[in-house]
């Protein structure tokens, strides 16, 4: 992960002509001001909490965070695509409970873990497609689009799994190597999050494609008028997520061993949201960047490592959780000069 | 008036991400002395109306008030130490009354309630003692009032405190005449009243109407101070340019090539029945008030708004236009009215925006060629001779005129047959302007059929070979080069309108 923190702000490569920018200069807009303060403060708070409990430092508890965060990673990885257009998703924490409910029983009845994945990812696809229709042709804000199908899919969900989990997938051995395999000692788990990240980060940065997402989400009447497809890029935004969801889904069901309605992947929208607004994508669009997202990924999972390890009431990671998106949306707004309410 | 310096600001120096938008700019101004503040766009008047408002914090330099040294950190600073300034489009609150709009912050009160009887008689009285009891009812609300009349309440609110300056920046742009002399009239006694006005306009018969004293900015340092007596119109303006004006752009004539845009019979939602041809070459002027209907023309002529009926060939070819892709892929550019809004991307790099259109030209399996990017970027940068101190410079810090030159340069890296230009220099200086219209020629000297609409009478003329009218969505008229003249564009922009009114130019 070190190596894709060097790389953020993708509009300040160096080029001969930036040369005179001093070398301490250039290696801060490379790193980018947003990030070198969320590599800061999960410095510091690897540090208290490393002080109180050296345990923490375990190699098992570093797996264990990196687990943790596999799955919440993957979903922020694609939620700030999506936020990069200026849209957002709140239903994919309900899309991965559906497909991971799917992925469970399709295993289940035709004991082949291929065919559950694939239905799992069939309905990932089904789902995101459905939310991008929604929201191009039905004209249908994305927040107000996908706030209802978070309830849709979730109901879905807990309809065709009664609301229990479903079936057993604790001894097939595909999903015993996602839940517990690892490749050069490091987790399966480690290694999904690990190639979807730079997938979306090679993407963004290197593409046209990314070029164009970027660009659409600052300024749609411009994109649209430099001839960008703008219901093409968004509905394959949101079928992307849909994809993404049904990963998390397939996760979560090798995880937990079964097909999960809710409990596990209850919370992953706010997750997803709040490590990629903390991680700098702008809730308008246009700015950000994987690497931003992935240490915000990183400093929820430590912080929530940490609060457990130090036996903090669980509630209180709700609290520090919806503080923290709020603290970031409000130092987004301040960098970008946004002035308070009211008369000047 | 032989007064003490009431505002000083001393060698005020400002950047916004290495375009220095004011560098070590000075201005001084007496209690009851009317200043006025004169430049191109771009010249960095806004810039310092913002330091004085506390919106922007000044690199270096100083400023003081009645000999007391002043720091704004906010609109707030500026307002306690009795400094307003008065923007063209102030805000106000639409659903409540004038009266409360104008004592927003500080209205009366009778215990926790708010005292209406008190609030609607200071209100009168202040509207009295200004004289504006007649152009302003203090029950309105302010979503119902005029341009003219949210200015009005935005200098009581200023009036109403205690206030030692007030700035107006280019106060009479959206006001009628008798509007105008009603401010005029206001400013003369704040004047004398003691106060310093601080005047910021392009128009210069106004601030030889107003101004004690003129002082001249130009790329955002100070030219000159003098007072009104001492000079006129075109010691001004060469001031401002740093040039005398007398060489008016003319374009290099050459043969014109074989018809390239060919629209007949465009119908849509705001256009009626459009046809006209432009040849390689040749620039085509489209002339017309406002509202006639040319902007929806060019944007159908572009894919972004529905034909309903008619045909468009290019280089002979039919093209259907269902989307600006298609526009784009048959040939034709666009640079859009709105440079901000329709074109550029202003969070991201110069170079970012001038290669949007040909992502796809500079790319290998999807893969964006950086190095051949760049060439690209930096290529257009020295032909349009961009003002950036990189390519990587965000386009937000560039100035109107450079901002317009990366739209063209967007699409003249498409190499498109067709570039249709929607006011290409609204809102640019004069420099930027002439540095465009340089540009306009080459590529018409290089074959390129080039559809100019423009509002402005001598650009129109200056630039197009023809000249097509419009009003009301259709087609008035069209005239060549040597009949042009503004009265004859004029008269056929109002054709139906002299042919039901009498007499002749409005």
């Amino acid at each position: 992960m070190t190596s894709m923190t060097k790389s953020t702000t993708p509009h300040t490569s160096p080029s001969t002509a930036d040369q005179r920018v001093g070398g301490g200069r250039r290696v801060l807009d490379m790193i980018g001001v947003q990030n070198l303060s969320l590599i800061a403060a999960l410095a510091i708070l690897v540090a208290i909490i490393g002080i109180k409990n050296s345990n923490f430092f375990l190699v098992s508890n570093i797996q264990t965070i990196g687990t943790t965060v596999a799955i919440v990673g993957v979903l922020a990885v694609i939620q700030t695509v999506v936020m990069l257009i200026g849209g957002l998703d709140i239903s994919v924490g309900s899309a991965a409970g559906l497909t991971s409910v799917i992925s469970a029983m399709v295993f289940t009845s035709t004991h082949s873990a291929g065919v559950g994945i694939l239905a799992a990812l069939g309905v990932g696809i089904a789902a995101g497609a459905f939310n991008g229709v929604v929201i191009i042709y039905g004209r249908v804000n994305a927040v107000i689009a996908t706030l209802a199908t978070y309830a849709g899919y979730r109901g879905l969900a807990n309809l065709i799994s009664d609301g229990r989990a479903q079936g057993y997938t604790g001894t097939d051995s595909v999903f015993v190597f996602i839940a517990r395999g690892a490749i050069l000692g490091i987790p399966t788990l480690i290694w999904i999050l690990v190639v979807i990240a730079l997938l979306a980060h090679l993407l963004l940065r290197y593409t046209g494609v990314g070029r164009n997402l970027y660009a659409m989400g600052g300024n749609p009447t411009a994109s649209r008028l430099a001839g960008i497809n703008l219901n093409r890029y968004v509905l394959g935004c949101y079928v992307a997520a849909g994809v993404i969801a049904a990963l998390a889904g397939i996760m979560l069901t090798a995880r937990t061993g079964s097909g999960q309605p809710t409990s596990g992947s209850q919370g992953l929208e706010l997750q997803s949201i709040t490590a990629a607004a903390l991680g700098g994508v702008s809730l308008r669009g246009g700015k950000g960047g994987i690497a931003g997202t992935i240490l915000a990924v990183l400093l929820l999972g430590v912080l929530e490592n940490g609060l457990t390890i130090l036996e903090v009431n669980s509630f209180w990671q709700d609290i520090a959780q919806g503080f923290l998106l709020v603290v970031a949306v409000v130092i987004q707004q301040r960098r970008k000069g946004v002035r308070a309410i009211g008369l000047p | 008036m032989t007064n003490a310096v009431r505002l000083s600001m001393q060698g005020i120096s400002k950047a916004f991400g290495g375009v220095k938008a004011l560098r070590d700019v000075s201005v001084d101004a007496s209690a009851g002395e009317v200043l006025a503040l004169v430049g191109e766009n771009g010249a960095g008047k806004s810039t310092l109306l913002k330091i004085l408002s506390g919106a922007y914090v000044p690199d270096s330099g100083s400023m003081s008030i009645d000999g007391e040294p002043v720091r704004f950190t906010s609109p707030h600073d500026a307002h306690s130490a009795g400094v307003r300034v008065i923007y063209q489009e102030p805000e106000i609150v639409p659903h409540v009354s004038v009266a409360e709009n104008i004592y927003i912050g500080d209205l009366p009160r009778r215990g926790p309630l708010l005292d209406r009887k008190a609030l609607k008689e200071n209100v009168r009285a202040d509207l009295d003692r200004y004289g504006f009891g007649s152009a302003l009812n203090p029950d309105a609300l302010g979503s119902d009032l005029s341009p003219a009349q949210r200015q009005l309440v935005e200098i009581l609110r200023a009036l109403i405190r205690r206030v030692r300056v007030i700035a107006f920046d280019e106060p009479t742009s959206s006001l009628s005449d008798v509007e105008v002399d009603a401010l005029f009239r206001l400013i003369t006694r704040l004047r004398e009243d003691g106060i310093t006005v601080l005047y910021v306009s392009h128009r210069l018969p106004e601030i030889f109407r107003i101004a004690d004293r003129v002082t001249v900015l130009r790329d955002g340092a100070t030219v000159g101070t003098k007072s009104i007596a001492d000079t006129d119109d075109d010691d001004l303006v060469s001031m401002m340019v740093g040039r005398n004006l007398t060489g008016m752009f003319e374009r290099s004539r050459h043969e014109v090539g074989d018809v390239v845009l060919s629209v007949s019979n465009v119908v849509n939602d705001d256009v009626h029945d459009v046809s006209f041809d432009v040849r390689a070459g040749e620039v085509l002027g489209i002339a017309g008030l406002v509202g006639a209907g040319r902007s929806e023309l060019a944007h159908a002529l572009v894919g972004d708004e529905q034909i309903h009926s008619g045909s468009v060939t290019v280089g002979g070819k039919a093209v259907r236009l269902r989307s600006p892709r298609d526009a784009m892929s048959a040939g034709i550019g666009f640079v859009p009215e709105e440079r901000k809004a329709q074109a550029l991307l202003m969070d991201r790099s110069v170079r970012d925006n001038i290669t949007l259109a040909v992502l796809d030209n500079i790319s290998k399996v999807g893969v964006v060629d950086r190095g051949k990017e760049r060439r690209v970027a930096r290529d257009f940068v020295r032909r349009l001779n961009v003002r950036t101190p990189t390519i990587e410079a965000l386009v937000a810090n560039l100035s109107g005129g450079n901002q317009q030159k990366v739209v063209l340069a967007r699409w003249m890296a498409r190499r498109p047959r067709v570039l249709i230009l929607d006011e290409p220099t609204r809102g640019v200086d004069v420099g930027a302007k002439a540095e465009i219209y340089h540009v306009i020629n080459e590529l018409a000297a290089d074959g390129l059929a080039i559809v100019v609409i423009s509002s402005e009478l001598p650009e129109i003329l200056a630039l197009a070979d023809r000249i097509v009218v419009m009003q009301a969505g259709a087609v008035t008229g069209e005239l060549s080069r040597r009949d042009a003249s503004e009265e004859a564009i004029l008269a056929l922009a109002m054709k139906d309108d002299l042919a039901t009114a009498a007499g002749g130019r409005a």
